[in-house]
């Protein structure tokens, strides 16, 4: 039976590759001519930028995920939070956009300590589910207090940005600054990231505290504060993804609903797998991108979600992941 | 660590934890007892009053002296008296907020049989919900009789279930909340598009459905039948009070049965579950099956209270809401269920309350509602992870060992280690 599901996983996803990569060999063979090329890889294009996005909210949420098992349905309200205070610091407060967003992702780290102190800290040892629901309840909580302090509200604002909202152009590509800007941003962040895991003592030590608490423990690492530190890491990344979803969906109460699609995001990458949340955000921003522009509009909507259910059907480990099996 | 001893071998598996049966048939005795003797010395005097005030005061009488021997049968007596007296007494707006309370009581026996009880988690109940509320206003458009229309939109939810049950065959946990949750935008997006059948999003109008419609025309000893047309709240809330008995009915039956048995297995432990022989597939399936059906039947209920039903009004928001009713309830007990309904129907009305005292600051916030309701959440499953049925049974416990009720009785015991990802 698993073989099967192997088997057809296999054929659907070598399909989709197929497909997704045909187009430049297409134009070779002159089935299709330039101008359809390059709409398609407009297209892409965008997908990536959008997919950019869902993978960094992804990324928070599958680091919050290796260290402490927690799903963490509030990093939309998160990353909102973050949306927010980088709206405050850059339009109300006039900062530099650049200062405003650092300060934006440091306050929104705090916030993610705040959380893990105040409301996970004391749900340790209780059944996941639990604490899947404390992490909801906090998303309510934090949507409507956000929708309560004075200059926010329930209203939507754009972030006052130094470049304009314009394009540049590229062969016949058009990429807008904000898309360019996502990617660069992204890129940056990982590859931080990656250098603060591989070679700072404190990502080894997080990385440690993730792999098996009370070994971590038994070697001096202070794991509750590291688990701090690890929400703290995540939020500010949700913080910085949410500056760079404001072009798109604009700084409102309700831009959290990103989640509902990074939660595919990660799981298409094998959840608990960091390049797999990177790589999963872009493939369902490509898959989101390209079903919106060539097939219906009401298909764009539910296409992460059925890559989601084909995904957990088929192969729930996803691209990276691994298999654990219980001994019993 | 709070433990129950046994005394009887059917202890656990009454239907009534109180020896309901045993206590029915005690007071119906002293009843007759009374009656009897009544007749006997007084001759002609039972009107229908007295008849009534006997009945009161047998009641009282068995309490008092046989209350040892039977139980809580008043209690399970004085309740059904105020259910059914209710509508005749309150404001009409209380009644049909009562009606809501049913209908969210019947959704959650279902989660609750789901979520506490097989340990799956759902994120998607809203579609079977809105599975049920579009089959009901598309069969009352077709001037169905409710007889038909409910078991339809029972058997349909419950079909959906089965199907949303599959994939829980090869996951477990949160995955399986994902895979409900895709499953319900995905349903949700459909009802939107399938505007020839559904409306799509500008919604549809349920009609007044019928009940008996076989009745019509029919006529016994000059007194003509006719159907019944459920077109106020009294009539509807009737319906749902007979309904919630109903479901609650069988939440307790299937609790106790073999069936409420393996689920408790299989959220313990699928893989001990499945070597002491349940068969995980069957079992599953099952546990969706019927928890959509109740689903079902809940969604069918709320679009008569409704009256209009759009695809809108089943988004997760709503999903959530219904687990939050659960957990807050108190998971795995129906009492629960029923004080969760009553939490999830009273907050809107508490904030609509606390909006004239409070600062308008504050007060006249549209998201004052949800951050009371997330607010709340946080700090049950904080404080007080048994929910408002662990207040129930601490104050019951309490009363029952006074004076030797320790504080660490229902202490909670932590779990540490426990993981998901080898499951």
């Amino acid at each position: 039976m698993d073989k099967a599901f192997e088997v057809l996983w296999r054929i659907i996803a070598g399909a989709s590759l197929v497909a997704f990569v045909s187009p430049p060999f297409l134009f070779l063979f002159g089935v299709i001519d330039s101008s359809a090329l390059m709409l398609y890889l407009q297209q892409v294009v965008s997908g990536v930028a959008n997919g950019c996005v869902y993978a960094l909210v992804a990324l928070g949420i599958v680091l919050i995920y290796k260290a402490t098992e927690t799903i963490n349905f509030a990093q939309g309200e998160i990353l909102m939070i973050g949306a927010f205070l980088a709206f405050t610091f850059i339009n109300i407060l006039g900062m530099n956009f650049w200062l405003g967003a650092l300060l934006a992702a440091g306050g929104t780290a705090l916030v993610g300590m705040g959380v893990d102190r105040i409301i996970i800290r004391p749900m340790v040892g209780q059944p996941a589910f639990a604490i899947v629901m404390v992490t909801i309840g906090f998303g309510f909580v934090a949507r409507s207090a956000v929708s309560m302090v004075p200059g926010w509200g329930t209203d939507s604002y754009a972030i006052e940005r130094p470049f304009a909202a314009d394009v540049f152009t590229w062969g016949e590509i058009a990429i807008s600054y904000d898309h360019a800007m996502i990617v660069a941003t992204t890129v940056v962040l990982c590859a931080a990231l990656f250098l603060f895991f591989r070679y700072t003592k404190l990502g080894i030590a997080m990385q440690a505290s993730s792999q098996n608490q009370l070994a971590a423990y038994y070697m001096g690492i202070p794991v509750r504060q590291i688990f701090t530190l690890i929400w703290g890491l995540s939020a500010g990344v949700a913080g910085l993804a949410g500056l760079m979803l404001a072009p798109f969906t604009f700084v409102h109460t309700n831009m959290g609903m990103v989640v509902f699609r990074a939660f595919p995001a990660a799981v298409l990458g094998g959840f608990g797998s960091i390049p797999g949340a990177i790589v999963g955000g872009i493939i369902i921003g490509i898959v989101e991108s390209l079903s919106g522009f060539y097939l219906d509009e009401g298909i764009k909507n539910v296409a992460a979600y059925v890559v989601l259910l084909l995904v957990l059907v088929l192969k729930p480990e996803g691209i990276f992941g691994v298999v654990h099996r219980k001994k019993v | 660590m709070r433990y129950q001893f046994k005394t009887e071998y059917i202890q656990d598996i009454r239907l009534f934890r109180w020896g309901g049966a045993r206590a029915f048939w005690t007071l119906l005795g002293v009843y007759t007892l009374i009656v009897a003797g009544l007749n006997l010395f007084m001759p002609g005097q039972m009107t229908a009053l007295n008849w009534v005030g006997l009945g009161a005061v047998s009641a009282v009488l068995y309490t008092v002296v046989v209350r040892k021997v039977a139980g809580d049968a008043l209690w399970y007596g004085l309740l059904g008296i105020v259910v059914l007296t209710a509508p005749f007494v309150l404001d009409i707006y209380f009644v049909s907020q009562l009606t809501l309370v049913y209908i969210y009581a019947i959704a959650g026996v279902g989660l609750m049989l789901l979520v506490g009880q097989a340990g799956l988690i759902s994120l998607g109940h809203a579609a079977f919900m809105a599975c049920g509320a579009y089959v009901a206003a598309i069969m009352s458009q077709q001037g169905y009789d409710l007889l038909v229309i409910l078991p339809a939109a029972v058997l349909i939810s419950a079909m959906l279930g089965f199907i949303v049950g599959l994939p829980a065959l090869r996951m477990t946990g949160i995955y399986l909340g994902f895979a409900t949750y895709a499953f319900a935008y995905i349903f949700e997006e459909v009802l939107a598009r399938a505007d020839g059948l559904t409306g799509g999003n500008n919604g549809m109008l349920v009609e007044m459905p019928q009940l008996f419609t076989f009745l019509d025309g029919v006529k016994i000893g000059g007194l003509e039948l006719g159907p019944i047309v459920i077109d106020n709240e009294v009539k509807l809330y009737f319906l749902s009070l007979a309904l919630v008995a109903l479901t609650i009915l069988v939440g307790i039956n299937i609790l106790r049965s073999p069936t409420g048995r393996a689920f408790s297995a299989i959220r313990d432990s699928e893989v001990a579950a499945e070597a002491l022989g349940v068969n995980l597939a069957i079992y599953k399936t099952a546990a969706f099956a019927i928890s959509a059906g109740m689903a079902g039947l809940a969604g069918a209920l709320n679009a008569y209270f409704l009256s209009y039903i759009f695809p809108e009004a089943f988004t997760i928001l709503v999903s959530i809401e219904l687990l939050v009713m659960v957990l807050v309830g108190g998971l795995g007990s129906p009492l629960g269920v029923v004080f969760g309904a009553i939490f999830i129907v009273m907050v809107p009305e508490m904030v609509a309350i606390a909006k004239d005292i409070l600062p308008p600051a504050i007060g006249e916030q549209p998201g004052l509602k949800n951050g009371v309701y997330g607010l709340i959440l946080i700090l049950f499953l904080i404080f007080e992870p048994l929910g408002i049925h662990g207040w129930w049974l601490k104050a019951k416990t309490y009363f029952n060992l006074f004076p030797l009720y320790k504080q660490g009785l229902f202490k909670r015991q932590k779990s540490y280690m426990v993981s998901e990802r080898d499951r």
